[in-house]
């Protein structure tokens, strides 16, 4: 049962990454008993799972995902949001509301207007329908202030890190609160625009750096650097 | 320009530009040239200069176009109005609406089409400078544009031309070889799975001459997919640099 890379190697679509009694992980498919690649990434072997982390991808809803998304229209009985993917999103207003609304009495537009950012859970999605979102938790909702990061969306868990070690380590530092939408939008809010600023540098670097080890001690390095810089001035 | 030339082929074996029979154009690739594109893809192979885009997948409107079981993908294929000798028509002729749908038709294959139904995935190749094969250049630019999307895939598709020069059967030909010569195989393959996507000819070959050509043509594929692959991970290369 022989592989054909090592651990982490790129890999590019059609690439043969294992034959005889693998199981196919993500972004692989098998064909026989042979597991090829499916995106360019870089391959993982888990014991008997063979998957690759993909370099580019883009967002797949997933029931239970916090997403982050714009309302782009307001409809007689909900809004539909734009959550960067290729499906629009659904959110019912009774839910948003949690009384029996009218269409006639109540302006849907008075609640969220299109343009609107907010913070939901997908409730349901499957082939056939539509993602359903929910505001139905706290922290979820209309964002009214703070700062939106966009990135790719297969490097959300760098930036949550081992058990959430990256980002609580950001939190801390910076004392911002940060929402992750799996859907590679981030929110960020804290005290002042400076410590927003912070926070948003420390993403991008984990972006541009996210196939790297020991990327959580150097963004805590850059993080007291940068907070050393702006308390001398 | 447009004039015959004599001889296709000279005495020492050598074509109209130095090359063997057996041997391709110089090929220049590179991923990921647009940044407001989804992916994209720049291949140069001889003088072909070939710009390849892809947008998606997104919602699909209008809406009752939609699959409701698969992707829909949408390719066009264009010729700028000076990619050629004398101006053409920015209008798609007929020949493009033609080449737009063996493009889609070749490429389709290699995509998991099914992973995403009720999308729609926009293909557009955008023909530079045109010289012969612009079909096949096309292919192999347009899954490169493909796979930098993101959009998962079987295997790249590779595409090269073969053909019969003066009672020679050469691979990848240019357009004074196409227009002269007597016979031109446009293959296109997914080299990893050994599947051909596309086989066209145009011209009469006996079946022997058609099996060389093909076999020819394949071989050409290979290099080029050789090529196709370094173009994608180079793109990402120092992702691999400061990892190791």
């Amino acid at each position: 049962m022989p592989t054909f890379f090592e651990r982490r190697q790129i890999v590019t679509p059609g690439d043969l990454l294992a034959e005889g009694d693998y199981i196919a992980g993500e972004n692989t498919y098998k064909e026989g008993n042979r597991i090829y690649a499916a995106r360019i990434g870089l391959v993982e072997y888990e014991d008997k799972k063979v998957s690759v982390v993909a370099l580019r991808a883009f967002y797949i809803p997933r029931v239970g995902d916090t997403v982050i998304g714009t309302v782009v229209e307001v409809g007689f009985s909900g809004w539909t949001v734009d959550i960067n993917a290729p499906y629009l999103a659904m959110l019912r207003a009774s839910d948003v509301l949690n009384r029996p609304f009218k269409p006639q009495k109540n302006d849907l537009t008075e609640v969220l207007d299109v343009g609107d950012l907010v913070v939901a859970k997908i409730v349901s999605y499957d082939r056939t329908h539509n993602p359903q979102l929910s505001v139905d938790e706290p922290g979820l909702g209309k964002i009214t202030r703070g700062q939106i990061v966009k990135i790719t969306p297969t490097k959300i868990p760098r930036v949550i890190g081992k058990k959430g070690s990256m980002i609580s380590m950001i939190k801390q530092e910076t004392g911002c609160h940060i929402i992750l939408g799996h859907n590679g939008i981030i929110l960020i809010t804290g005290k002042s625009l400076e410590d927003e600023e912070l926070a948003m540098m420390a993403i991008h670097k984990i972006e541009e750096e996210s196939h790297t080890t020991g990327l959580t001690d150097r963004i805590l390095q850059m993080i007291k650097k940068e907070k050393e810089k702006r308390g001398g001035s | 320009m447009s004039q015959k030339p004599e001889k296709l082929i000279d005495k020492k074996g050598l074509r109209l530009d130095g090359r063997k029979p057996d041997e391709l154009r110089p090929i220049k690739i590179e991923v990921g040239v647009l940044s407001n594109a989804d992916g994209s893809a720049y291949i140069e192979q001889g003088k072909n200069k070939i710009l390849a885009a892809v947008y998606g997948p997104k919602e699909l409107h209008p809406k009752h176009m939609a699959l409701p079981d698969r992707m829909v993908l949408r390719c066009r294929y264009h010729m700028a109005p000076f990619s050629v000798q004398e101006r053409k028509s920015p209008a798609p002729s007929r020949r493009e609406i033609e080449l737009s749908k063996v493009i889609r038709e070749a490429i389709e294959p290699a995509i998991f089409v099914e992973y995403y139904p009720r999308t729609a995935t926009d293909v557009f190749v955008e023909v530079l400078q045109a010289d012969g094969s612009t079909r096949c250049t096309s292919i192999t630019a347009a899954s490169l544009a493909l796979a930098d999307a993101g959009i998962p895939m079987r295997d790249l598709v590779v595409a090269c031309s073969a053909g019969k020069v003066e009672d020679t059967i050469v691979l990848d030909l240019m357009d004074i070889e196409d227009k002269v010569g007597s016979a031109d195989v446009p293959v296109a393959y997914m080299p990893n799975l050994g599947v051909i996507t596309l086989l066209q000819m145009d011209g009469i070959l006996t079946p022997e001459e058609f099996e060389k050509a093909v076999n020819l043509a394949i071989d050409g594929c290979k290099k080029i997919y050789a090529m196709q692959k370094e173009a994608l991970k180079a793109k990402y290369v120092s992702v691999k640099e400061v990892e190791e």
